[in-house]
């Protein structure tokens, strides 16, 4: 059978799937549509969580992106593991402990006012805003390369499929849904990433085989070494080494930890279980789940990058392999034969490189390049498809409790019965589909770019807002406020600058103590932070009552 | 009474956190980035120890972090929830009045 069929039927099966469990689960309650009832077993919320956090970017982009950037790609897998652990420690347990539905129910009540709650509402809608429409741009890049339909119609489908269990379901619907696209997802990452582990070094574990010695037919030695040797060849940086700026790598790291533990679609996911020790549980059950992809991408961007250059250096046009020209039409490797000699240059020096490699196509094409069965080829689609809709749905899940639970029901309209809320939820639901399809369709920029805006500007107004609400007993209103507001708007303006009004400064010369876009949410929590602290300190502590429920959170029972 | 176990409760979850939070911090930002250089001098198996560490290493450690923080929670919570049980029987046995010294409830 051809891929594109096995293609199909991988994911007719799973949108299936997600589609019975959306029946199945109906919410009846705000209860159910905001925390799926409050019972969620942590280990079903620790899949979910899991999901829900891997984004389109980390099951496409992210191996693609370490195989381009070797060491330095540790950012990516340092910054969205580690961040678990704040999220773990600091956050998760007093969060379910206050036993609300939103974050900005917490910075709301905790900072007693209205204004600190708008706030949040604000920087919740914007950062879920900018990261759902990358996800719906990627659910549409892998509908258009695998089914051939084009991008419009991918986007579609797949806002169709999301607003059938969203709106049906809210956050009971997408829990389970969450669940089932996990499994899904990772056997589609495993799959590949073990088959090519056993091919290249005789390793099924691909964690280990990434350090192991080549088999004879791949030429023997460490694999590493041999990529090391393969890309100073090449003319390219060894793959083993760092290139970037250290303190860039430490700042993107931070800003990309900082950012995952701010995240409101996953800290929610946290309000869906029973307890506080369940809470604990399912963030440990949640971070040993992404590890499982999180270690694998590593391997994947060796084996890939190794593959590559193995296969393309130096071969002929004609003969080489029905994948180049697969990928060639979707334009994702192109190929220019400048000196006209038939065979292919590639090259770290730009006057004689003849070959442009999208680093999606490290994971798209991965199991081609290998030359895996076809039905392996097939189940990347349905993983990517999986991580797209899992992600996404939860944030819009977010977007629609921010607008019905707290900017309605807690801001404008306090009168609305639990049956109008409900609507309003399911309304606004669809509205914002409606808005992400639009983005998905007419995209603002690359999908790792958008995200990484996210991470940045939820590092810099939440992260530090709801640690010093935890941990900071006097932290008043006035400083939270001022330092939510100070450090989404220093981010925001950073990162406009140098990616929207002047991207051709956009470099080491010219950035802020030579970081990155990416790595400036690190700064904007410490503006946060400092001007919180600072402004504090002019006005009274928060009333006997607020500091009573900082105590009281903090407490297990 | 109970508001000496609640801080005491307190401290020891914020020491449990400072130890966690500072292995985090030097696994990942101190090994993983500031010292990967010097450490890729050592080597096992087809691995640089910095490299490995950046890529593979620190997420190991983040996993057994987060566990060892839930099996210390657990302790801690017994411990805790135990003091207080053990207090308030006292306290009901010497039948003291509880007025001012119980100002709210815990959920």
């Amino acid at each position: 059978m051809s891929v594109q069929i096995w293609t199909y039927i991988f994911v007719v099966l799973s949108f299936g799937l997600y589609i019975g469990i959306a029946i199945w689960s109906r919410a009846a309650s705000t209860n159910d549509f905001y925390v799926a009832g409050g019972g969620v077993h942590p280990l079903a919320n620790g899949m979910a969580t899991a999901a829900d956090w891997m984004s389109a970017a980390s099951f496409i982009s992210m191996a693609g992106l370490i195989s381009f950037l070797g060491r330095d790609g540790a950012f990516y897998l340092m910054g969205w593991t580690g961040g678990y652990v704040l999220l773990a420690l600091l956050l998760a347990p007093y969060l379910r402990k206050f036993g609300k539905f939103t974050v900005p129910d917490f910075i709301g009540d905790r900072y007693y006012s209205n204004s600190a709650r708008l706030v949040a509402i604000f920087c919740a809608i914007s950062v879920s805003f900018v990261y759902v429409c990358g996800q719906m741009q990627g659910a549409g890049i892998v509908f258009s390369r695998f089914l051939e339909v084009d991008i419009t119609t991918g986007v579609i489908i797949g806002m169709t499929i999301v607003f059938f269990y969203a709106v049906m379901g809210g956050m009971k619907g997408i829990t389970y849904t969450q669940v089932a696209q996990y499994c899904v997802l990772i056997f589609a990452y495993l799959v590949p990433a073990i088959f090519i582990s056993l091919m290249m070094t005789g390793n099924p574990i691909p964690q280990l085989g990434f350090g192991s010695e080549l088999t004879p037919e791949y030429g023997g030695g460490y694999l590493l070494d041999r990529l090391d040797n393969l890309s100073t060849d090449l003319g390219f940086a060894a793959y083993t080494e760092g290139l970037r700026p250290t303190q860039d790598v430490f700042f993107i790291t931070a800003a990309l930890m900082f950012g995952t533990a701010g995240l409101p679609h996953v800290i929610i996911r946290f309000f869906t279980v029973p307890s506080v020790r369940d809470a604990r549980k399912s963030a440990a059950y949640a971070l040993i789940f992404i590890a499982i992809l999180y270690t694998t991408a590593p391997a994947v961007a060796a084996f890939a990058k190794t593959n590559l250059l193995n296969t393309v250096n130096n071969a002929s046009y004609e003969e080489l392999p029905s994948w180049f020209g697969t990928w060639e039409t979707t334009q994702l490797i192109q190929f220019d034969d400048r000196n006209a000699d038939g065979v292919v240059q590639y090259s770290g020096d730009p006057a004689v490189n003849e070959l442009t490699v999208n680093r999606d196509i490290m994971v798209l094409a991965n199991p081609e390049i290998a030359g895996l069965p076809n039905w392996v080829v097939a189940l990347v689609a349905a993983g990517a498809l999986a991580a797209a809709l899992s992600t996404a749905a939860g944030l819009l899940l977010v977007i629609s409790t921010a607008v019905s639970h707290d900017l309605l029901k807690r801001s404008l309209m306090p009168g609305i019965t639990e049956k109008q809320e409900l609507l309003f939820a399911r309304l606004s639901i669809f509205v914002a589909i409606l808005i992400a399809g639009y983005f998905g369709i007419n995209p603002p920029g690359f999908v790792a770019e958008v995200v990484a805006f996210a991470f940045g500007l939820a590092a810099a107004s939440f992260f530090p807002a709801i640690v010093l609400g935890i941990f900071y007993r006097r932290m008043n209103r006035q400083g939270a406020i001022s330092g939510m507001l100070a450090g989404f708007l220093f981010t925001a303006a950073y990162i406009i600058y140098f990616k929207f009004v002047s991207p051709e400064t956009s470099n080491a010369a010219h950035w802020w103590f030579g970081i990155s876009p990416e790595g400036i949410g690190t700064l904007g929590t410490f503006v946060n932070t400092v001007v919180a602290l600072t402004v504090n300190r002019f006005y009274p502590a928060p009333p006997k009552a607020v500091q009573d429920m900082v105590e009281e959170i903090r407490l297990p029972n | 009474m109970r508001e000496e176990h609640a801080r005491a409760y307190w401290k020891a979850n914020v020491r449990i956190l400072t130890i966690l939070m500072s292995i985090w911090f030097f696994i990942s930002f101190i090994c993983g980035i500031l010292l990967a250089d010097f450490l890729d001098n050592f080597r096992f198996a087809g691995f640089k120890l910095g490299f490995w560490i950046a890529q593979q290493g620190s997420i190991y450690v983040f996993v057994i972090l987060i566990l060892v923080y839930l099996v210390c929670m657990d302790r801690l919570d017994a411990r805790y929830t135990r003091d207080k049980s053990a207090h308030d029987s006292k306290r009901r046995d010497a039948s003291a009045p509880a007025a001012n010294d119980s100002p709210e409830d815990p959920a």
